[in-house]
């Protein structure tokens, strides 16, 4: 019995990861370096995203054994699986039911393989290796049980591989290509045929055809692993048996995306793609996703200059190889209301289409004719970073200095000048190493759900516990609730609590601090950001890690560090209350500035590429490209650059949103100096090199510097907190694309709906 | 007159139970004389004096009072204090394999479990879902002789070091299940489990959790994952259960009778039940002999009896008589079948039925007379095994269902001479690819009937296909 295994049983009896009798073979899976596709091939500026920055710390490394593969010899660390053995001596088995990233399930048997005095084959996924074994990955034995298998497996299958959207991507298609008969024997074919299941309806974004189903069950371990949703499973036994949820129900997570991904069959398949197009049609255009602030990885598949679908792109960094809903779906968001022409408004107030040029010159002249202390520029969720600059720049020439954001960041102390006071310094990879986390007005679930999924991770495979200050929230796993006021942080970082949290905090080899952004607008935000700091200095003061950092701040969206980065002030607070007369809305859709806060005869110009909030209330619309349309750079909570792909074209007259700024600038006569990407990213460079090192993030550790500045700030809190996002429905629509998105209006309905149901 | 002789046999046997515990005990150190020479080449009958299972019928009364006359508890106390390398060293000697199917020697089951604790607690679990066809050995002791195992619990528990026993019984046990907690009731109020078991210092607790009627729990990870409250899905081997077994903990899972028998074989010593049976085969075994018999029973024989004496002399015969048997499953539905040529030579022990191209399994005898449709017997039983297959595997739950459609065919003889060759290789595609033995346990009747039936499949087919033309199948070929 070696002390992992204990490990592992302990856990078994925990119950918090239902089949975790080889997950600690997962989890050393889970840490080996994974090198990654160099996906960014991008001529100039754009560094691919560099392999991992290996962990800190070495481990020893224990004695490895030697494997044969094929006769070929292979060092292995005890416990491998011969799997993951054969994966380095660079074999592959053919599998279904085993998946790096989940638990062991060993039961779809395709992965079988012949070992050396051993009478029977043995599952590669599940069975480690023991020093000399020899495995034959090619034999007869092998190859007659693959064989064996994938017929078994077709027995059931529906021929309906002509009309399966999965067709072309379907594991069991390549796989039976590759191991499986040349012809049929199924002559029960004629007699009783094959086994029909019924389809269950699990919500507007999964179809299910589960006839399909190979009862791999990997959607079952996404759902509770991963997930965090129990509502998977299996009911009845031997050829009867289905996979479901027990109950017709939604499937309620803001993941459910990823067991389209993970079904290798097309049981499980997107409902709004469906019967869209042929994986062999399609480009495939690397990007990064910009709905939540952790820009996960993603690839945009297109055809005809239309965005199909998103799916994710493996950076063990962010994302790993998952992509939360909204990011997935809200896609076709960016086919409806979009903005396919600059307008005017006309003599009756209706915004009317005009010609780029009316425009731009009915825009400059307003920028012009604006006094520079009358002028406020606001940029929104989704505005990348070349834009920022280039209007920044623009406003700057013109003398003004009112460069905001919708997103509210507290200027008192440190503000922003200290990076390490606003970003996720931690990194999210790190978050699956912490061992307690204390989250302080946040529902990262929501927020960001794949930090939350690293988290459940950690919490799942680690014995990570996690603390709560702010509103009782489901987060998918078990947490401790401190309580919903602000104080409580206070009392925490003073010293004047005794609670447990606090004990729990000390004793944390590597503890995290993550406080949500959205805390920060109020007017004790200021104090409270303060308290954050000391707390989670204290904290870290006394780790023997040292390069461990413990402050995270969680931004809302994935504008906003970058936009911090290059220079603009958080919030539009008092700069409206002065009465702007001409207000550029860079992508502003959140309703943070609204008609009636304005004087009368303030001109507003909205630049972006939904027909939202910002356009209803703009004199002059000049319609920008959207993330998939753009190759732009966007910086996520951790402070990573990263960069977007032109997918599509931008529709209609729409135009690159920093070109457009830049064709401004000349009419208004103050040209900017940059004429094509690089030279705009050559300006980024100069205001932050860390804006264009792609896909690397920097340390920042001026924790100690923004506690000083803060000192004077640790006034009295007494708030309670409160979060934007509660229930899964508030998830779905947040923002100007996912809010035009039917998908999403679908999937707050169906949400509505499984409510007021029973289950 | 085939009732008469029933009766009589019967008549002899319930006196033999009326006397069997006062032998037991007294005739201890005679056993030891009578020790057989090296070259035994007769096995059974069974002596009265050397049954270990004393109230297999039910004559006597099954309470603890009754138990104790019959000897169980004696001297309990003196056997844990003799200590854990002792008691697994006895069951060492005494060759005991396990008697739920699989053989595997207890002796060897228990000593893997006397590694040093690493701080968790261990278990014993006693396998009680005797759901095998043709098996009905573990309910005559847990209705009969639950102290047995009780006792058995106590001992096999302390051998290994285990904190405490389940025994997982069938959910349609009812009545077993209540004599069964009742004789636990009764062994906790006389001290003999629970707080200083017996007096020995050793806590013991055995706690009964009836299943719910799933064949697949009978396999012994699956009925961890039952005990645990999950769907009872056999786990994937290694981990084995004597590393991380129920909640995780190192445990061992024995069969009822193999734990009923171990108290017998620590009193009366390893050798004395070495003394039964061919080597590597040794001791006695409770058989289950049902279908086409005159006295169908369930009776304990030595080893290494030979089938056709132990129908004869336990079971009145073949009803018809000898030359009317068709066909024998010699180990419970999982075992293939064996003719009747191979009937009269077959001796039953592990090796003897290996030899005979099948198995001892649990050692219930289905005979099968010359009135048996025995293709659809086959065919009935691998739908047992459809039904009861969990459908965790693919080659299981694919491979199955489908042996059973073309089975239900082969009934019909709808079907082509060629797929006889298809069934074959598609059990063989099953066997050993699973993720437990129920696959195993479902292609091997198959195996059985191919193997010596073969005829009478083709027979059937050219039947069907001069009164019906050529089957649908031929069409594939």
């Amino acid at each position: 019995m070696t002390k992992a295994d204990y490990y592992c049983s302990v856990k078994l009896s925990r119950c918090r990861c239902c089949q975790s009798k080889f997950f600690n073979e997962s989890i050393r899976m889970l840490r080996q370096p994974l090198t990654r596709a160099l996906a960014l091939k991008s001529p100039t500026r754009a560094a691919p995203l560099a392999a991992r920055c290996q962990a800190t710390q070495i481990q020893p490394q224990p004695d490895k054994v030697e494997v044969f593969i094929d006769d070929k010899p292979v060092y292995v660390l005890p416990g491998t699986t011969i799997l993951q053995a054969t994966a380095q001596a660079g074999v592959e088995i053919p599998r279904f039911c085993y998946h790096e990233r989940l638990a062991v399930a060993g039961n779809c048997r395709m992965c079988l393989v012949e070992v050396e005095k051993s009478p029977k084959p043995a599952a590669a996924c599940a069975m480690p290796v023991m020093k000399g074994m020899r495995v034959k990955t090619n034999s007869d034995l092998t190859r007659k049980a693959r064989e064996g298998v994938m017929e078994f497996l077709l027995v059931n299958h529906p021929l309906d591989c002509p009309i399966c959207d999965q067709g072309g991507e379907c594991d069991l298609q390549d796989q039976s290509m590759a191991f499986g008969s040349d012809k049929s024997r199924f002559t029960d074919i004629h007699f009783s045929g094959k086994r029909a299941v019924e389809d269950k309806d699990v919500g507007p974004l999964i179809k299910t055809i589960m006839t399909r189903c190979i009862h791999c069950t990997r959607c079952i371990r996404f759902a509770s692993e991963v997930a965090g949703v129990d509502d998977f499973g299996t009911t009845g036994r031997g050829t009867d048996m289905q996979v479901g949820t027990y109950v017709e129900k939604m499937f309620l997570s803001e993941l459910s995306g990823n067991i389209i991904d993970l079904c290798p069959v097309g049981a499980l398949t997107s409902k709004p793609y469906s019967f869209a197009a042929r994986p062999w049609e399609t480009r495939r255009i690397d990007s990064v996703d910009v709905l939540d602030p952790l820009g996960s990885n993603i690839v945009v598949t297109t055809r005809t200059n239309e965005v199909l679908r998103i799916l994710p792109r493996t950076n063990e960094e962010i994302n790993e190889e998952w992509l939360s809903d909204k990011s997935r779906f809200a896609c076709d968001g960016l086919k409806r209301q979009r903005l396919v022409t600059p307008m005017l408004t006309d003599s009756r107030g209706n915004l009317t289409p005009v010609e780029w040029e009316d425009a731009i010159v009915a825009a400059a002249r307003a920028l012009r004719d604006c006094p520079p202390e009358k002028l406020l520029v606001v940029a929104g969720d989704m505005a990348d970073a070349e834009s920022l600059m280039a209007l920044k720049d623009l406003a700057n020439k013109l003398g003004s200095e009112n460069v905001c954001t919708e997103q509210y960041f507290p200027l008192e102390g440190a503000g922003i000048d200290l990076r390490s006071s606003y970003l996720l310094n931690t990194k999210i990879a790190n978050v699956e190493d912490a061992d307690f986390v204390l989250l302080i007005g946040t529902n990262v679930r929501f927020e960001a759900p794949l930090l939350n999924a690293r988290i459940r991770k950690a919490y799942v495979h680690k014995e990570t516990d996690i603390a709560l200050i702010g509103p009782q929230v489901d987060l998918t796993y078990d947490y401790l609730h401190v309580g919903e006021s602000a104080s409580i942080v206070k009392d925490l970082a003073t010293g004047t609590s005794s609670h447990e949290v606090m004990k729990r905090l000390q004793q944390a080899k590597r503890p995290i601090v993550i406080l949500g952004a959205d805390q920060l607008k109020t007017p004790e935000g200021s104090a409270l950001l303060a308290y954050t700091q000391e707390l989670a200095l204290k904290v870290q003061e006394k780790l023997a890690d040292k390069e461990w950092k413990v402050l995270n701040v969680l931004q809302r969206t994935a504008s906003q560090v970058a936009a911090l980065d290059i220079g603009y002030k958080p919030g539009v607070g008092k700069l409206l209350q002065s009465g702007p007369k001409v207000v550029y809305l860079l992508g502003a859709d959140n309703g943070v500035v609204s008609r009636d806060q304005l004087p009368k005869d303030a001109v507003v110009i909205y630049q972006g590429h939904h027909g939202d909030n910002g356009a209803a209330i703009a004199d002059i619309v000049l319609p920008g490209a959207a993330y998939t349309e753009k190759r732009a750079t966007y910086v996520n909570a951790e402070g990573r650059a990263q960069q977007t792909l032109v997918a599509v074209t931008p529709p209609g007259k729409a135009r690159e949103d920093w070109k457009i700024i830049r064709a401004l600038s000349e009419v208004v006569g103050e040209r900017l100096p940059y004429d094509n990407l690089d030279e705009i990213r050559d300006r980024l460079s100069q205001v932050s090199p860390a804006l264009v090192n792609y896909g690397n993030v920097q340390d920042n550790n001026y924790f100690a510097q923004a506690r000083a500045l803060a000192q004077s700030l640790q006034k009295p809190i007494s708030g309670k907190m409160d979060v934007q996002l509660k229930q899964l429905e508030d998830y779905f629509m947040t923002d100007s694309i996912s809010r035009a998105s039917p998908t999403m209006a679908k999937c707050v309905q169906a949400v509505l709906k499984q409510k007021q149901s029973s289950y | 007159m085939a009732g008469a002789l029933a009766r009589v046999i019967q008549g002899t046997k319930s006196h033999l139970g009326l006397v069997g515990p006062l032998v037991n005990i007294s005739n201890v150190p005679v056993r030891f004389q009578q020790t057989q020479a090296p070259t035994k080449s007769k096995y059974g009958p069974l002596a009265d004096c050397d049954r270990v299972f004393t109230n297999l019928y039910g004559r006597h009364e099954w309470r603890l009072k009754g138990a104790l006359s019959r000897g169980d508890w004696y001297m309990t106390k003196e056997i844990i204090l003799k200590g854990s390398d002792w008691i697994v060293n006895e069951l060492k000697t005494s060759g005991l394999r396990g008697r739920g199917g699989a053989g595997f020697p207890t002796g060897m089951k228990w000593s893997f479990m006397q590694k040093p604790s690493d701080g968790r607690p261990k278990y014993l679990v006693v396998n009680a879902d005797e759901g095998e066809p043709g098996t009905c050995k573990d309910r005559e002791i847990m209705r009969h002789d639950p102290h047995k195992l009780i006792e058995g619990c106590l001992i096999a528990g302390s051998a290994m070091g285990a904190q405490a026993a389940y025994i997982y019984i069938r959910g349609e046990f009812y009545n077993e299940a209540s004599n069964l907690q009742v004789a636990i009731a009764e062994a906790y109020q006389a001290g003999l489990i629970g707080k200083n078991a017996c007096g020995s210092g050793y806590d013991f607790d055995v706690f009964v959790h009836r299943g719910a009627g799933a064949y697949i729990c009978g396999e012994e990870t699956a009925l961890i994952e039952s005990i645990e409250g999950k769907q009872g899905k056999p786990r994937l081997k290694p981990p084995f259960p004597a590393d991380i077994g129920l909640f995780g903990c190192p445990t061992t899972v024995n069969n009822v009778e193999t734990i009923a028998v171990s108290p017998t074989i620590c009193r009366r010593g390893g050798k004395w039940f070495a003394s039964f049976g061919r080597t590597r085969n040794s001791g006695t075994k409770l058989f289950n002999i049902s279908g086409h018999v005159n006295t169908p029973c369930t009776v304990e024989e030595e080893m290494s009896i030979p089938l056709k004496e132990l129908i004869e002399r336990h079971a009145g015969g073949v009803i018809g008589g000898w030359d009317n048997l068709l066909a024998v499953i010699p180990g419970g539905s999982s075992t293939p079948l064996i003719p009747k040529d191979v009937c009269s030579t077959a001796i039953m022990d592990f090796d003897g039925l290996v030899a005979a191209q099948t198995s001892l399994g649990t050692a219930a005898v289905i005979v099968m007379d010359r009135s048996t449709d025995i293709v659809k017997a086959i065919a009935r039983l691998i739908m047992f095994y459809k039904h009861e297959s969990c459908g965790q595997c693919t080659p299981c739950r694919e491979g199955v269902s489908w042996m059973n459609k073309i089975m239900y065919r082969f009934v019909d003889g709808n079907a082509s001479p060629k797929e006889i060759d298809m069934l074959w290789e598609i059990s063989k595609q099953i066997e050993g690819h699973t993720i437990c033995a129920l696959g195993d346990g479902a292609a091997w009747p198959v195996q059985g009937l191919i193997r010596h039936f073969r005829p009478e499949l083709e027979r059937r087919m050219a039947e069907y296909a001069a009164c019906n033309g050529p089957s649908k199948a031929e069409r594939l070929y």
